[in-house]
């Protein structure tokens, strides 16, 4: 689906946080925050990155993701809780006024280099 | 040795969304994002609505598919503005980003526009991923589709604003729950308004039209 997309936008970034006066620098891994929301396929992202990625600095790099939970915090009751199932509604007050507190990450937090 | 980065991946995206935002609030025109996946009735769906706004109201309209401009030829016939985006010839992005709703909004011309409607490509998942600049977000599902959609596609459900329930004149003759298609919306976004319609017949139109006027 649009994970092609996502992991250009990923190597986009990555190689510029690359420090320049590295030498042939060589990426070990991308750690990256998915919540469990958003729609990307962890598995289609590593195919996609695996692909586009041979013959850079990031080839063979390893993507390392932490899925984010599903965090729910009520507007009415301020009852703050993690879903495991698509229900949006307070568990205590019912009530359908609610903020998402984490899920929807596709974020990606560092690098590792190669020693 | 590890370097930090800390950012979101869709950002470049994100940024042109709120671009778009800006272009939009300064042409005084309110963006609505219809999403589905294929054949739920959007085009038909927005041919009333076109119908029943204009002219009153000035509404254009960005349509994207992955091929063909059948959708763009069909709303053309109700004298609203329509261009058409094509991913690619044969199976490009299933979804539209930021940067193409950019251009196709400037080709277009917003000078005039009161409403720009974007029919978005024909997908429950992607689409719901990429903010392309939006006031509001609206989901239709059709009775032939399934009741328990929106619980197996829920980021699509939670992020729209109001929902359709299209094609309900087909009800006596489906096996379909409307009630619990419902109810599973709104166990998914609570307080969502869904509009029960017919873009064929117009049973059920009056509500979502003023719905959607009350926005503008």
């Amino acid at each position: 689906m649009h994970e092609m997309g996502i992991a250009q936008e990923l190597v986009r970034i990555a190689l510029e946080a690359l420090p320049r006066d590295l030498k042939d620098p060589k990426v070990a891994s991308l750690n990256l925050r998915i919540g469990k929301l958003s729609s990307v396929v962890p598995h289609s992202l590593t195919f996609c990155f695996e692909i586009i990625t041979k013959d850079t600095p990031l080839e063979h790099a390893r993507l390392d993701i932490e899925r984010v939970p599903v965090v729910i915090r009520c507007d009415t009751c301020g009852r703050q809780w993690e879903a495991d199932t698509p229900v949006f509604r307070c568990p205590d007050c019912e009530n359908g006024q609610v903020q998402m507190i984490s899920g929807r990450e596709i974020d990606i937090d560092s690098l590792t280099l190669m020693e | 040795m590890e370097i930090k980065i800390r950012k979101n991946i869709l950002e470049k995206n994100l940024t042109e969304a709120d671009k778009n935002r800006s272009f939009f609030r300064e042409k005084k025109v309110f963006v609505l994002n219809m999403m589905s996946s294929p054949g739920s009735g959007k085009t038909q769906t927005l041919c009333r609505t076109l119908a029943q706004l204009m002219p009153d109201i000035q509404v254009g309209v960005i349509v994207g598919d992955i091929c063909t401009t059948n959708d763009a030829d069909r709303l053309a016939k109700t004298g609203a503005k329509v261009t058409q985006i094509n991913t690619d010839q044969f199976g490009g992005d299933c979804h539209l980003t930021a940067p193409m709703i950019d251009t196709a909004a400037r080709q277009l011309g917003c000078d005039d526009l009161d409403l720009l409607i974007v029919e978005n490509i024909g997908n429950l998942v992607c689409p719901a991923e990429f903010d392309i600049g939006e006031n509001a977000r609206v989901v239709v599902l059709s009775v032939t589709e399934g009741e328990d959609k929106p619980v197996k596609y829920p980021l699509m459900f939670q992020v729209s604003e109001a929902a359709i329930l299209n094609k309900v004149d087909l009800l006596p003759y489906l096996e379909f729950d409307a009630a619990l298609a419902v109810e599973n919306m709104k166990t998914v976004h609570p307080g969502m308004p869904v509009f029960e319609l017919s873009a064929k017949t117009g049973q059920g139109f009056e509500p979502w039209l003023e719905w959607l006027r009350r926005q503008l």
